[in-house]
């Protein structure tokens, strides 16, 4: 059992792990939102725009997390304002405000003279560089957020599958909507010391998606991701440690190592077999 | 402007005068579009003959008052000053073409979408969101992700999270509440069903159920019979009768015109505005038929027309 514990000797590497662990709930959680309601670019797109408010941040020597909440909740009510108020589809007012955003932090970059900020970290985490007071606040967050989809869990539910019904009985689905992009954007911003800006979107999709292959009862796909959320965080990690690897590289690898596990064992869709034999048959009979 | 209104009060004019005492030969115009500012042009609009028009002032409130709404997406205009009226416990079908404002109409009625003019009144009173719980909504099954982990007994139950309000967890009463609308539609069998197993119409009274446990007085319902097979079209249509007979005021849009002459008590024939308003029997002809359904003439003979 020495090789569990003996990363633990190291403070960072106990820091690690908890930040990790917490990530891996928060995002798995949430995820459930965002695989079901079709929100993946969305996650994406947030996590790239705030990438402008983290440079900002530093260039106004302020916390750079903070810059990059502050940005992504105002890009994330930007863009929901936008496709709720004009004829321009979410996918749509997705693909130009938020590469807009990017595109704003890549320019602000460019005009610092070297690099102060890791780039490396910002774009691909770097969860043993965790401190006490990234844990504190990933913590603090993390539990607003729990807390708020605890709260309003029904409400959410019904306004996910169902929105204009759910608008029909009175339920206040201009609130939910926004609520879940804000939700979404604190999630977004927490993780970023994860799995940075590249990754998080597969830390927000991929243990959901796993669990949505395994279950038909929406409680059991939210408490099935978290396993998968929290076990991929604490397994990618190890798994880091040991191989000398960025830690948000593993976490994902892992946890689509699980995805296409669940996908071979569901019992409600094909099997991956099945579905790569249809997929042949399909490719034989196209090709001509 | 003034010519369409001419040329409406003049028939409407000639119809009063003229009119024989077999009002049943009273029908709504071929063109009958220009006919919507007056009162008189209103009466002339609805194909019904005078002693059925509801009374201006005394006579039973309706459960549902449209008063020339207009309303649309985008600035396109959909329906363009639509009015009639729905007396409790009666079961009114909407017909009219693709696109011509059946789904827009009910979305309105229901709240869900902002009109640009005119009102609407539940039982008597300015349609505010308290006056609006009185209404059921059963929105089309198609825009529903069927895939979603939920049973049929979470969407039941989600007709009731309305009332229950936030942060309270569902209660005994609301329990029974999804039970027994399960049973009235005849879904007990399929409570904890994943609902993407289900049949089309069983979606269909799913949703029904859903609607049932608000313990509305007037129930909304979009295409409630579209893709679904005969059998269940029948045992849906025949739930809400049984409803009806128990006071309750529906309004279905269709468009299946062979049910509309069994199920129905009044048609409205929608096509951006009122085309005409009455029985199937006044309603299920050439005349008005093409009008509402536009250039292509919808032959129905005469006997299939009669109910």
């Amino acid at each position: 059992m020495h090789w569990l514990t003996d990363p633990l000797q190291n403070d960072f590497m106990v820091r690690a792990l908890v930040g990790s662990a917490l990530i891996g709930l928060l995002c798995s959680v949430v995820g459930v939102y965002v695989v079901l309601r079709n929100l993946s670019f969305i996650g994406d797109g947030l996590a790239h725009a705030s990438f402008a408010g983290i440079v900002i941040a530093f260039l106004m020597k302020a916390n750079i997390y903070a810059g990059g909440l502050v940005f992504a909740i105002l890009t994330a009510l930007g863009i929901g304002a936008v496709s709720r108020r004009s004829a321009v589809s979410l996918d749509t007012s997705v693909g130009v405000l938020f590469t807009a955003a990017f595109a704003l932090g890549v320019l602000l970059l460019s005009q610092v003279h070297g690099y102060v900020i890791d780039l490396q970290d910002l774009l691909f985490g770097n969860v043993l560089g965790i401190d006490r007071a990234d844990l504190a606040l990933i913590a603090a967050l993390g539990l607003a957020v729990l807390a708020t989809i605890f709260l309003f869990y029904k409400e959410l539910l019904f306004s996910s599958f169902d929105p204009l019904m759910a608008q029909a009985t009175g339920l206040p689905t201009n609130f939910l909507y926004y609520l879940m992009f804000v939700v979404l954007a604190v999630t977004i911003v927490v993780s970023l010391q994860a799995a940075g800006i590249v990754l998080v979107a597969a830390l927000l999709v991929t243990p959901a998606a796993a669990a949505y292959q395994l279950t038909n009862r929406f409680g059991w796909m939210m408490a099935v991701s978290a396993m998968i959320g929290v076990g991929s965080a604490v397994v990618g990690l190890y798994i880091s440690y040991y191989l000398n690897a960025a830690s948000g590289s593993t976490i994902v690898l892992v946890a689509t190592a699980c995805f296409f596990l669940a996908l071979a064992l569901s019992p409600k869709r094909r099997s991956l077999l099945g579905a790569f034999l249809e997929f042949r048959r399909t490719a034989a009979r196209v090709r001509p | 402007m003034s010519e369409e209104h001419g040329h409406g009060h003049t028939h409407v004019t000639a119809a009063a005068i003229g009119s024989p005492p077999d009002h049943s030969h009273v029908v709504a115009p071929a063109v009958p579009h220009f006919h919507r500012h007056d009162e008189h042009d209103r009466a002339a609009l609805q194909v019904l003959p005078p002693e059925e028009q509801p009374a201006p002032d005394g006579g039973a409130t309706p459960a549902l008052r449209v008063n020339g709404i207009c309303a649309g997406y985008y600035g396109r205009d959909v329906l363009d000053e639509v009015s009639f009226a729905v007396r409790p416990g009666e079961f009114v079908g909407v017909i009219g073409p693709n696109g011509s404002g059946k789904t827009t109409l009910l979305k309105v009625i229901a709240g869900l979408l902002p009109t640009q003019c005119g009102s609407i009144e539940i039982f008597g009173a300015p349609a505010t969101p308290r006056q609006r719980r009185q209404i059921g909504y059963v929105p089309q099954i198609e825009l529903v992700n069927w895939s979603f982990p939920v049973t049929v007994y979470d969407v039941v139950l989600m007709g009731r999270y309305g009332r229950l309000g936030m942060f309270r967890r569902p209660t005994r009463d609301d329990e029974r509440a999804v039970h027994s609308a399960l049973e009235e539609v005849g879904m007990l069998g399929r409570t904890r069903s994943q609902i993407g197993e289900l049949s089309g119409g069983q979606q269909q009274r799913a949703f029904i159920a859903r609607a049932l446990v608000q313990e509305p007085r007037v129930l909304l319902l979009d295409e409630p019979i579209a893709g679904v097979d005969a059998a269940s079209q029948h045992a849906i249509f025949t739930l809400l009768e049984a409803r009806q007979q128990h006071g309750m005021t529906i309004v279905a849009t269709t468009h299946d015109l062979s049910c509309v002459a069994t199920w129905f008590d009044r048609v409205l024939c929608l096509n951006h505005r009122v085309i005409a308003y009455g029985t199937p029997r006044q309603v299920l002809n050439d005349e008005v038929l093409s009008a509402t359904y536009g250039s292509h003439v919808l032959v129905i003979p005469e006997a299939a027309a009669a109910p």
